[in-house]
């Protein structure tokens, strides 16, 4: 009797897992190839019947783009946000590009996901106001000889810190690295891969963007003996920390800063001595994306003088946008030196570019076995 | 008692047949699908290789487990494991004095303690490890009180240490130790308390030689409930820990999101697993030989 | 507790009781005084004001992840519970085996993290887009395994002689089950499906690795609230929290109304 009652069900279960397995060992052979050619657009599409999918840090781009480009083009845009840029690779991978179609990231990871095949090459004759952009930025958007991302801000990696609860203002990495006893337990540095590694390897004299393993062997170990000394590694509430009094010192990039120094005046941003790095973010529009239109429109829209200039203003980042700069008024530029009088420092750093696979895997590897330590 | 019944005729059969597979194929199916493939996945992936944004490239081989064995990861897994046995013990020593507590309130007032007790819990989770990032704050209330106590002049740096990690897991988990706990004391019959304490045993005796080994069952139940938790969490430590403070929950979360690793995260996945397997057929075990001791 | 002079009330018992409901409830008090804060700090009181209340309901994006979080708690309670009370009933009057029990809760036990990643896995390699959707699978999947422990811990004690007896009465199998076995387990089927629709309301780690790049539950959404920093305005979210956490536990405590040994 039980025999009778127990087979139905076990068969059944049988059954089910073998084909359940069948179907998942064929999906995992399947590959995408994907070809380096934009694709054709069309000048005439109706926008209206369009809708992308943007993801983007917080408070990181006008609060009413949105509205902005419906009114303009008639596309519709849902926003989304990512809270590093690894989160936003993980995004774009985790479901092979579906349900997003641009994203806001920065330029080793744009890179990255462009030699993976992820991204559109952008066709620039499609973009009005790519002639607006700065040629420094426009040259480092480019993968073998496309671009496949628009440049949205650039600016510098420098250590933000409180004027009035420091004894001497930082002026170099280890100051940061090797705190004085004051400081001990009160700053703060990245997690983020590659601008974690940053302070140690260009302390120690090298390319932010080495793939030599003694050179990041030595940073490694720098960072570990660095540890013990921090409050906390962190990507996207140190200004908070620092105005609340928390840290001293933060490894943080100048327009964070800038967030900072316009709640308390004693927050100031200095880039170390031994130099830093020229970073850029980027917008870029998913290859799986099937409103390629409406994402060119939205990219246009930003690039747009008018635009752009409100991001500087507004979010204080530096952009590099010629037009739009001419619209920034001089009391922002006054009271924000690194978008005014200190604007060559960034371009000043070393641009922080992607390292090819096999090298992440190991700055990855570093910062787990740093953190872990 | 009936002997089980032939209802006669193969069609009457046949609906026995057809019955169990009714109720238990839906739901054995969704589960084939759901649970057993993902793990059947995860631990193929052990002995597959990293794509470069995630998902596996199927070059086979044992790198993952030879990985594991150096010296950083066996050291998160002994610092998780430590950080999981203390929250454990922590709520042990918290729990059972409260649920014993509890168990001796009039009828009335215990039903008020134990929603009491469950009320945190039903508190969505992130927001009561958020309520400890405030406390424990230099800039936060525990500091203020410290030093306006006169305690000290300098704000601590509670936050961000292994010590508020544990804190937070202990908080986050406690009603889960409370609750069986309780329940188990409940159970104990107090004649066989009283025969202890007639036959000249002290009150210490009276908890070591007989509360407590009839509470054991309560006791494990209640351990696995924090431990297990304790041991696979990765927000706790993230949040409390600055980042510094890292468990293997941490290292699989990254494996996954960040580093892109599956293959490596699914090798300590699967550590985790078998470590908790083993640890219930402890349990298991230890409830037999209670029981039956009990009974003996 | 059987006898009466055991209870001779708590003694030194008073002490842990206090210092536990203090541990348990200082945070929550602090997150529900500092909610009312009127500065923008979380540490410091700057005056009573409600503004982060008023955030709150204005908050689009926090409202939309509470939608989205009732729809998948209502959608995976309701898959969990049909399956679950099926496969228990199955378990319970038709197999012996201990290790297909075993399995059939074993997701319940499992930590999250590892059902978490192993989904993503499935997910990935089978093609399927993350969404609202998976997630909902998701927890209809760790859900029916508390519905099977619940439903199952009710059958363990009884017997079938009640549904034996519909059968030799003629009652074909579906409408025993219906009238006969169904309304003898309505109650663990019931705090079965209160349970799974709870868990997903809250479930954090599943979600998060399931949701699709748009889906927000609102687990998601607080932590990504969290680690952007800590305002007020979890404070008031946190408040709202607590208050509706009491009403339901109150609540269901009433009907449950336990049967006390007196």
């Amino acid at each position: 009797m039980h025999t009778t009652n127990r087979r139905p069900g076990r068969t059944a279960a049988a059954a089910v897992l073998g084909t359940a397995l069948t179907l998942v060992l064929a999906a995992c052979g399947g590959d995408d190839s994907s070809s380096a050619e934009p694709t054709a657009l069309d000048p005439d599409a109706d926008l209206s019947t369009q809708s992308i999918v943007v993801s983007n840090w917080e408070a990181y781009m006008p609060d009413d783009i949105a509205d902005v480009v419906k009114e303009k083009t008639g596309a519709t845009v849902e926003i989304t946000y990512h809270a590093t840029n690894e989160d936003m690779v993980a995004k774009v991978t985790g479901s092979g590009g579906e349900g997003l179609d641009v994203v806001f990231g920065s330029q080793p990871y744009l890179e990255a996901l462009a030699k993976a095949g992820m991204l559109e090459p952008l066709d620039t004759d499609f973009l009005d106001n790519w002639g607006n952009l700065e040629t420094a930025a426009t040259d480092t958007a480019e993968v073998d000889g496309d671009a496949y991302w628009a440049p949205y801000t650039w600016g510098t990696t420098g250590i933000c810190y409180r004027a009035d609860l420091v004894d001497e203002a930082p002026t170099s990495w280890y100051d940061l690295l090797e705190p004085s006893a004051a400081n001990q337990g009160k700053v703060t540095m990245m997690g983020t891969e590659r601008w974690a590694m940053l302070p140690a390897l260009k302390a120690l004299g090298y390319s932010v963007n080495t793939t030599d393993e003694d050179e990041l062997a030595e940073a490694k170990d720098l960072m570990v003996a660095a540890k013990p000394n921090l409050l906390a590694y962190d990507d996207s509430t140190f200004y908070e920390r620092l105005i609340s009094g928390e840290a001293t010192m933060t490894e943080a990039w100048d327009g964070w800063c800038n967030y900072g120094t316009g709640e308390d005046e004693n927050i100031k941003f200095v880039v170390p001595e031994e130099g830093s790095d020229l970073w850029t973010d980027g917008i870029a529009v998913l290859k799986s994306s099937e409103s390629k239109e409406a994402a060119y429109a939205f990219i246009d829209t930003i690039l747009d003088a008018e635009t752009h200039a409100w991001v500087e203003e507004n979010i204080l980042y530096n952009i590099p946008n010629e037009a739009a700069l001419e619209l920034v008024p001089a009391e922002v530029t006054d009271a924000y030196e690194t978008l005014g009088t200190r604007r060559e420092e960034m371009l000043a750093g070393e641009n922080m570019t992607d390292v090819g696979d096999d090298a992440a895997a190991i700055y990855n590897q570093i910062i787990t076995e740093v953190t872990a330590s | 008692m009936t002997t089980t019944k032939q209802h006669g005729g193969i069609g009457a059969r046949l609906r026995r047949g057809v019955e169990p597979a009714v109720l238990l194929g839906p739901g054995l199916l969704f589960y084939a699908v759901l649970v057993a493939v993902p793990v059947l996945l995860v631990t193929g992936y052990m002995f597959a290789t990293r794509g470069r944004f995630g998902g596996v490239e199927w070059e086979l081989g044992l790198d993952n487990f030879t990985r594991v064995t150096d010296s950083v990861y066996l050291e998160v897994f002994r610092e998780s494991l430590g950080l999981a046995l203390l929250a454990t013990l922590l709520a042990l020593l918290i729990g059972y004095p409260t649920a014993y507590a509890i168990a001796k309130l009039p009828p009335r007032w215990r039903t008020v303690a134990l929603v009491l007790v469950v009320v945190p819990f039903w508190t969505n989770f992130l927001i009561r490890v958020y309520a400890w990032i405030v406390l424990l704050n230099s800039q936060g209330l525990l500091n203020d009180l410290l030093v306006g106590i006169g305690v000290t002049d300098d704000r601590f740096t509670l936050l961000y240490t292994p010590g508020a990690v544990v804190v937070g897991l202990v908080y986050s988990y406690l009603p889960l130790m409370i609750l069986p706990l309780y329940a188990a004391i409940e159970k104990v019959d107090d004649d066989l308390l009283e025969a202890s304490a007639d036959l000249g045993a002290g009150r210490v005796r009276t908890f070591l030689g007989v509360q407590l080994p009839l509470t054991l069952p309560g006791v494990v139940t209640g351990s696995i409930l924090v431990f297990v938790p304790s041991l696979g969490n990765f927000v706790v430590p993230e949040l409390l820990g600055g980042g510094k403070t890292v468990m293997v929950g941490n290292l699989i979360r990254d494996q996954f999101l960040k580093a892109q690793d599956w293959p490596f995260g699914s090798v300590l996945a699967m550590m985790v697993v078998v470590l908790l397997v083993l640890l219930f057929l402890g349990q298991a075990w230890v409830t037999r030989r209670v029981e039956g001791g009990a009974r003996g | 507790m059987a006898s009466g002079t055991r209870r001779s009330g708590l003694g030194w018992l008073w002490l842990p009781l206090v210092l536990c409901a203090a541990f348990l409830y200082l945070p929550i008090l602090v997150l529900v005084v500092m909610s009312f804060n009127g500065g923008g700090s979380a540490y410091s009181w700057d005056g009573f004001s409600l503004r982060w209340y008023d955030e709150l309901l204005h908050d689009d994006v926090l409202l939309e992840s509470v939608v989205t979080s009732l729809g998948i708690a209502a959608g995976a309670t309701v898959i969990a519970t049909v399956l679950g009370t099926l496969l228990a009933v199955g378990l319970a009057r038709h197999t012996r085996s201990r290790l297909l029990e075993a399995a059939a809760m074993a997701p319940a036990i499992l930590p999250d993290l590892v059902l978490a990643i192993g989904l993503l896995s499935f997910f990935y390699a089978a093609g399927i887009p993350k969404s609202a959707g998976t997630v909902l699978l998701a927890h209809a999947a760790f859900g029916t395994a508390f519905v099977v422990a619940v439903v199952r811990s009710r059958l363990a004690g009884s017997d079938a002689a009640l549904e034996e007896a519909s059968r030799d009465l003629g009652a074909g199998a579906l409408s025993t089950f219906v009238l006969i076995t169904l309304p003898s387990i309505a109650p663990a089927v019931v705090a079965g499906a209160l349970l799974v629709f709870t868990l997903s309301l809250d479930e954090f780690v599943i979600a998060y690795f399931t949701a699709g790049p748009t889906t927000k539950t609102l687990p998601i959404t607080v932590y990504s609230m969290v680690r952007t920093g800590v305002t007020p305005e979890i404070n008031a979210l946190a408040t709202v929290l607590v208050v509706v956490s009491v009403v339901v536990v109150v609540v269901a405590a009433r009907a449950i109304r336990p049967k006390e040994k007196s």
